[in-house]
């Protein structure tokens, strides 16, 4: 059953429950975020209306750079500003930033470690009929490999909002990762969000999986939980686990430990995102049988979200599968 | 800025010659690094931190304090020279240039050293961390002056030029970026490679002001320096013509010196030449 301690919508498995974009909650955090501390500043690459730093930018003329299509030098001023006092937000599409300019941010702000967040939109698949040149399905990976990097991969526009609000208070660089399309918004005010902190979502009973994902995927991992439950007598724990690094290495162990069978579900490649970063921690800490849902290796294609993430293998049925054949190879 | 007289002027001469000498000893006990670029850079170094900058070494953190962003990392042991002479560390420490556990890394490291005000290396990306030192100025209000120093080989990175556009649209009169025209990097000459010419007309589109100088005489880059501070409409470039490997004979002008360090030998001749000023004068050391 759903964690009631979460508060999570009571609508959430009603068709109508409302939907909105995880970039939709980036522009109110980053509003929030200016209107909290003056020193907060955002640059845009020829994308602030669809990466939604336009609030911030009608509010804080002043304090909001347009830099054209220009995503290096985007994210070197944003490291010069960074180090001179500001706290800088740079946004574009996560294939652009922090795709085309991995160096730039390893150098000026990793390295550096300069007071920058990077929010990377239009990640994952889901992006749609862009096609996949738009589709960043790497940029965990690239983002978390990086020394004094932070990554965040909320799963709903509210869960988006809280991560923007909290990346500003945090001191140096942070990744955030977004989606373009509407996605369900089954999170509420009162959840909490404590970056580091993975959260119980679903709590079946004697639970003989646990399901790890981050970002809007977690609403298909919740239903894939939910139908087991009742169609097949499988109970799961649903793990959101919105902060990839510094990961919560204690919950991810322990439930690892009580289930006996991890499945991770994640819109990016099985290699080096989320997946690979709970096996890093089970290797290390808790041995256990895992099953990979995410991009098998393979770029996508055009076509509509939702039909893309079923060829693709990471819908409700995929997640189903994957539990039922790690729970075959569970001890 | 003071105003400038003899007397100072032979005090910046012989401190550049100092450095030199610094940046020599530093390679050759490094065993590897840039040899060409530090030395052609000296006098430049030199006006900036013994005259041009406001800044205290005792208090490198200094709020109000002009910042200098080296954009080519890889002339860092000039830079470290110049730092310790100026009082940021001590002299001694230039011997563990690029060794283990030495705060005076391969390519400078801000978090490592007192007195960088950023890490550079991979090139190109110097002028827009400057321009984010400007515009955060400008925010704050402040006065501080910001200067970035690059190569002309580094003219060949997109990201320059996405930045040298940016400071044009906004009129950063509150940077200043010097060239160091010295016409070489690792492959051979610049315009042999990939030219830059005319680099002079391509800042000027971008709408720059430019000044061309002789990098070597201090009263061009210290006038320079001042005529940059005159403009208020646009960002300054100044375009430092400037002598690879400046004061080491068999170093100056050749390519191949731009990236290795002097063997026991060669440190030896070129220590004897700077000591003597090319056989100007005996050195005492002699």
């Amino acid at each position: 059953m759903l964690n009631h301690i979460l508060h999570l919508s009571d609508k959430i498995f009603d068709p109508s429950l409302p939907q909105k974009p995880t970039r939709d909650g980036y522009g109110e955090g980053l509003l929030q975020a200016g209107e909290e501390n003056q020193n907060v500043v955002a640059l845009s690459a020829d994308l602030t209306e669809s990466t939604r730093a336009e609030a911030f930018a009608k509010k804080f003329p002043e304090r909001f750079f347009e830099c054209g299509v220009a995503e290096q030098n985007m994210a070197t001023i944003a490291a010069g500003l960074g180090v001179a006092g500001k706290i800088v937000f740079i946004s574009s599409y996560a294939t652009f930033s922090p795709g085309r300019n991995w160096e730039q941010i390893r150098t000026t702000i990793s390295y550096n470690d300069s007071n920058v967040k990077i929010a990377g939109h239009h990640a994952g698949i889901s992006v749609g009929p862009d096609g996949a040149t738009h589709q960043a399905i790497e940029d965990i990976a690239t983002m978390r490999v990086m020394a004094n990097m932070k990554v965040f991969v909320p799963c709903d526009a509210l869960e988006a909002k809280k991560a923007t609000v909290a990346a500003a208070k945090i001191w140096g660089p942070v990744y955030l990762r977004f989606g373009r399309e509407k996605t369900p918004l089954f999170t509420t005010e009162a959840t909490p969000f404590q970056p580091g902190k993975a959260e119980i979502f679903w709590q079946g009973s004697k639970p003989q999986v646990v399901i790890i994902s981050c970002g809007i995927l977690l609403y298909n991992a919740l239903i894939a939980a939910r139908d087991l439950e009742k169609e097949d007598k499988i109970g799961t724990i649903v793990l959101n686990c919105h902060t990839i690094k510094p990961i919560d290495e204690k919950e991810i162990t322990a439930l690892a430990k009580k289930t006996g069978a991890v499945v991770t579900v994640e819109e990016h490649q099985v290699m080096g995102g989320l997946g690979g970063a709970v096996a890093e921690v089970l290797a290390k800490h808790a041995p256990t049988p895992m099953e990979f849902v995410g991009m098998k290796d393979t770029f996508a294609e055009s076509g509509p979200p939702g039909a893309l993430i079923e060829k693709y293998g990471m819908g409700v049925k995929d997640i189903k599968t994957a539990v039922k054949r790690v729970l075959r190879r569970r001890k | 800025m003071e105003g400038l007289h003899d007397k100072k002027i032979k005090f910046l001469e012989e401190m550049a010659n100092r450095l030199r000498q610094d940046v020599i000893k530093a390679l050759v006990s490094a065993g590897s690094g840039h040899s060409a670029g530090p030395l052609g850079m000296a006098d430049i170094f030199t006006a900036f931190y013994f005259h041009i900058l406001r800044h205290n070494p005792k208090k490198p953190q200094l709020p109000d304090r002009d910042r200098l962003i080296l954009s080519n990392g890889h002339i860092c042991p000039i830079l470290y020279a110049t730092l310790a002479r100026a009082g940021y560390f001590p002299l001694e420490e230039l011997e563990t240039l690029r060794k283990i556990n030495s705060r005076l890394q391969g390519h400078p490291h801000r978090k490592s050293l007192p007195g960088l005000e950023t890490t550079s290396g991979p090139l190109g990306s110097g002028i827009s961390q400057a321009i984010g030192f400007a515009l955060a100025a400008r925010l704050d209000q402040k006065k501080y002056r910001i200067y970035c120093l690059t190569s002309d080989g580094e003219h060949q990175e997109g990201n320059t030029w996405e930045a040298v556009m940016f400071a044009g649209k906004h009129k950063l009169n509150n940077l200043t970026v010097l060239v160091d025209r010295n016409n070489i990097q690792i492959d051979g000459f610049t315009e042999n490679v990939m030219p830059l010419e005319p680099l002079k007309a391509k800042y000027e589109a971008f709408n720059w002001h430019v000044i061309e100088i002789n990098g070597h005489d201090f009263y061009q880059i210290i006038g320079a320096v001042a005529e940059a501070h005159a403009i208020y409409e646009k960002p300054t470039v100044i375009i430092a013509h400037t002598i690879p490997g400046r004061g080491v004979s068999f170093m100056e002008r050749d390519f191949l010196w731009h990236g290795k360090p002097p063997n026991e030998e060669q440190a030896r001749q070129a220590l004897r030449e700077l000591r003597t000023l090319g056989q100007k004068i005996q050195s005492e050391h002699q």
